[in-house]
């Protein structure tokens, strides 16, 4: 056995702690205090502000679209992965996990090039046709769902693989169509994992900013989001409003990470 | 036993996990799934695989010798050199420290332990913006530790560590959480010190899960935008990193230049999906 | 209500599960399918099934041609050997599952659940959930929940083989009393030749994508078809080419009786009741076989290692059907 003896034990514990705190704990906890500097008045005196109220509207809205579409798709294209077999199987396994490894910029560089309204490969023509992707909430869509993608197919896939198609099959055998299969049996046998997919998912939405700020056009109170918010505020010195926002932000992160710790070993077979 | 109660997805998930039964046949494309199957991959391809061809397409309009021109440019030449060395200090900092991280929390309980947990996933979930603005708090110009990096090359390196923390800590937390103890207990039966056993019993399992945080972080690391945007002031030849370069380009509206530099990152990208891939299957195959 | 299955073949890639098979099966009748694993009996049941697709032939259920039917449409009870539990739901709502898919009326459903669960002995645990289960509680639900669909054809993939000894045996017995009760038309799978000695009606014995013989119990034990046959059912010893069970070999301790072979004890086990001498036969080949004799026996006549012996088949000794060479019984 490797059995460290106490003196290393609490050396390395001291170590690991100390790096905690100072690099996330403490900085993260001053943005609490520092919103209630002056008691509720950062908070209220945000909450007053029409363009905040709007920000943080357009970032539900955006948010929770981003995560219905990468809900829908993502459970589709696990079941797919998982239970079916198809050319360019293993590629499209490969390619859904592109999106994590791809910098936000140029996720927006990308939307960009394809859907402005001026020189895009399809912006013009949709544009044509009264969409408005660039500059507009659509886009907006587009760049939080690109950045979230394989967050919910992440945690399916494995749960799918790990449950095995037994079930399913002896639903089949007692009658079931496709569709009662997969409404009866295999959704509720991945309820967790799409729980955790959708909370990690919505955490990620909430949070973009590079991808959302080149798609955007960040158009003060129209086109612009929390975190948006949270940079303009803070570079035009206005820091109790950037503050208190960036406390909810981190507020609804943290809830989010609760939830999903709480909630995993809950996911017993 | 502390459970690997993560915010983070699983690093294996995606890949094939199997455990006890296998699942069996896969079934052949039926008419609904062949059609599901059709509707998902053109909503993929409209999302990402066309846009992101559009910016392999862009950066080669002007040909090698504009891409070159462009890679060449002496501040983008600057954060590139910046990004990428950062990024490398920053990803040999995470082997170590998230190692250590999560023998800690795997093979030391102690009170308060699950709070740590919530710490680590807090940079995958914080919006970058804030982690960038949280951090000006302790380590900018009214730091209360005194300590005033903003603005200058430190700062990158401080955001990087930032947002990286939870890649190495959580690919190798389940790797040592499902370390076999008999393992251990044989080594130390034929003779092996504690030092020996880990060096050359528990350190050789873990290399691929930490080889695979590590290739997560720099992928990572290069990528990074919001956290810097107000900790290091993005300035040029100092504190600028490619994708803030790129951002430069794109408001510039040199959106050809700023699909290099972007392809560029796509291919370091590339390059570590297949590393992992590859460390994946080695692992799979070892059993 | 019989089971036809015609030409059926089966491969997976290169390797080929089914070849050629025809069989029938009788209605009512308990059917084992029997054999080593990977020989192909599994995948034959899948293919009745429905949950497999054959290459070529065709499978009749009850005069129907159910070739082409999905196993949706099949009306076949399947019973897993990993039981396929509804792992959200109730023991209840597990059995109640078929009958809620064909929208039966909630009392009826209710009624037979009932009738389902006192039938396996599981009614107390109505509400629970399968992971409250043992192992074979599991699998008696499991047997409910295919039976609540009244199928023509009830099929059980190795449906004890997850389950420890004890509970093996039980769940067997048990099988066979449901049986003599219900009626249905039953087919299982199984590697355990005791297993389906004791339980079925007829054995089917399938090896590498064939079928050696079919039969009751004792038309395999006492006619086997061929050497596989005979040594995958029991003990089997070889004399010159010629598999004989080990105790149809006599032990004489002096020479004279015609056609014995002169042979030496080499070693001895006893294992209960009967006793295994491992004897080297004393011919150019020097091979050793394994002669069992009882205790009484092995006293009586003094056997024990170093004793030079004459070993013949006893009168009426069992062999192989297809062997055509039989040597002298004593």
């Amino acid at each position: 056995m490797v059995r460290t003896s106490p003196l290393l034990r609490l050396v390395l514990r001291t170590v690991v702690v100390g790096y905690l705190v100072l690099l996330v704990a403490w900085p993260v906890s001053l943005v609490a205090t520092h919103t209630f500097d002056d008691g509720f008045s950062a908070l209220s005196k945000a909450f007053a502000d029409p363009e905040v109220i709007h920000a943080l509207k357009l970032t539900a809205v955006v948010a929770l679209s981003s995560v219905a579409i990468n809900l829908v798709f993502g459970v589709t294209i696990s079941l797919l992965l998982v239970r079916y077999e198809f050319p360019g199987k293993r590629l499209l396994s490969a390619l859904v996990d592109v999106p994590l490894s791809v910098s936000p910029v140029v996720v927006g560089l990308a939307l960009l090039l394809v859907y402005n309204p001026r020189s895009g490969w399809l912006g013009p023509a949709l544009a044509d046709a009264g969409v408005q992707v660039i500059f507009s909430t659509p886009g907006m869509v587009l760049a939080t769902t690109f950045v979230a993608l394989p967050l919910v197919i992440r945690e399916v896939v494995p749960v799918l693989e790990e449950i095995g198609d037994d079930q399913e099959w002896a639903a089949r055998s007692l009658g079931a169509s496709s569709f009662q299969t997969l409404r009866r049996i295999t959704l509720p046998g991945v309820k967790w994992a799409l729980v955790y997919g959708v909370v990690l998912a919505l955490a990620r939405s909430l949070g973009e900013y590079g991808a959302v700020k080149v798609v955007s056009g960040n158009v003060v109170g129209s086109t612009q989001t929390a975190t948006l918010l949270v940079d303009q505020r803070y570079q035009n010195f206005d820091q109790p409003t950037a503050y208190a926002i960036s406390f909810l932000l981190a507020v609804a992160s943290v809830v989010c990470i609760v939830i999903v710790s709480v909630l995993r070993p809950k996911q017993e077979a | 036993m502390s459970q690997a109660t993560s915010a983070l997805p699983r690093e294996d998930a995606g890949r094939a996990v199997r455990e006890h039964r296998p699942a069996r046949s896969v079934n052949a494309l039926g008419r609904g799934s062949a059609l599901a199957l059709g509707t998902s991959l053109i909503w993929f391809s409209l999302l990402v695989l066309i846009p992101l061809a559009a910016v392999v397409v862009q950066a080669t309009t002007g040909g090698w010798s504009g891409f070159w021109h462009t890679l060449t440019n002496p501040q983008t030449l600057s954060a590139l050199k910046l990004t990428v060395g950062e990024s490398l200090l920053v990803t040999a900092l995470n082997v170590v420290m998230g190692t250590t991280i999560a023998w800690v929390l795997v093979r030391d309980r102690f009170p308060g332990a699950a709070i740590l947990d919530v710490v680590i996933d807090l940079p995958f979930a914080l919006p970058t913006i804030v982690a960038g603005l949280v951090l000006l708090l302790l380590y900018g110009p009214r730091s209360p530790l005194g300590i005033d990096v903003a603005n200058a090359r430190p700062a990158v390196f401080l955001a990087l560590a930032f947002v990286t923390l939870p890649f190495v800590v959580r690919t190798t937390q389940p790797v040592l959480e499902e370390l076999d103890r008999d393992v251990e207990e044989a080594a130390s039966s034929l003779g092996a010190s504690s030092a020996t056993t880990f060096r050359r019993v528990i350190l050789p399992s873990l290399v691929p899960a930490i080889a695979a945080g590590a290739a997560l972080s720099f992928a990572r690391a290069i990528s990074e935008y919001g956290s810097l945007v107000l900790l290091s002031g993005n300035r040029p030849f100092k504190t600028e990193v490619a994708s803030v370069r790129i951002i430069g380009y794109i408001e510039g509206d040199n959106l050809a230049a700023a699909s290099v530099i972007a392809s560029v990152l796509l291919v370091v990208a590339l390059v570590v999906i297949v590393v992992l891939d590859l460390i994946q299957r080695r692992v799979s195959r070892r059993g | 209500m019989s089971i036809d299955i015609s030409h059926i073949s089966k491969r997976f890639g290169s390797f080929v599960a089914l070849d050629d098979i025809n069989l029938t099966i009788p209605s009512g009748q308990l059917t084992a399918l029997l054999g080593p694993s990977g020989g192909g009996k599994s995948t034959l049941l899948r293919i009745i099934a429905g949950l497999e697709n054959a290459d070529a032939g065709a499978v009749t259920i009850e005069g129907t041609d159910a070739t082409h039917l999905p196993a949706q449409k099949r009306n076949v009870g399947f019973v897993f050997q990993h039981y396929a539990a509804f792992k959200h739901m109730s023991v209840a709502k597990n059995v109640a599952f078929g009958l809620e898919i064909r929208k039966r009326p909630k009392a009826e459903v209710k009624q037979k659940v009932d009738e389902l669960l006192s039938l396996v002995h599981l009614s107390q645990f109505a509400d629970r959930l399968p992971a409250q289960l043992s192992g074979g509680q599991r699998q008696r639900m499991a047997l409910a929940r295919a039976l609540a669909i009244e199928p023509n054809v009830l099929l059980l993939d190795e449906p004890f083989g997850a389950l420890d000894a004890k509970v093996r045996k039980e769940l067997r017995e048990w099988l066979r009393r449901l049986h003599d009760e219900v009626h249905v038309t039953t087919v299982f799978v199984t590697h355990d030749q005791e297993e389906a000695l004791e339980v079925a009606d007829e054995i089917v014995v399938i090896n590498e994508g064939r079928i050696e013989q079919v039969g009751t119990p004792d038309q395999l034990y006492d006619a086997p078809a061929n050497d596989f046959v005979m040594g995958f059912l029991g003990p089997t010893t070889e004399i010159d080419g010629v598999l004989y069970r080990p105790h149809d070999i006599e032990v004489f301790t002096h020479p004279g009786i015609a056609g014995s072979i002169p042979a030496r004890i080499v070693r001895e086990l006893r294992v209960g009741f009967e006793v295994r001498l491992t004897v080297e036969l004393l011919d150019a080949a020097h091979e050793q076989i394994t002669v069992t004799v009882t205790r009484a026996h092995q006293r009586s006549l003094g056997l024990r290692p170093d004793l030079d012996v004459w070993l013949a088949t006893t009168h009426g000794a069992v062999v192989p059907l297809m062997d055509p060479a039989q040597p002298a019984t004593a």
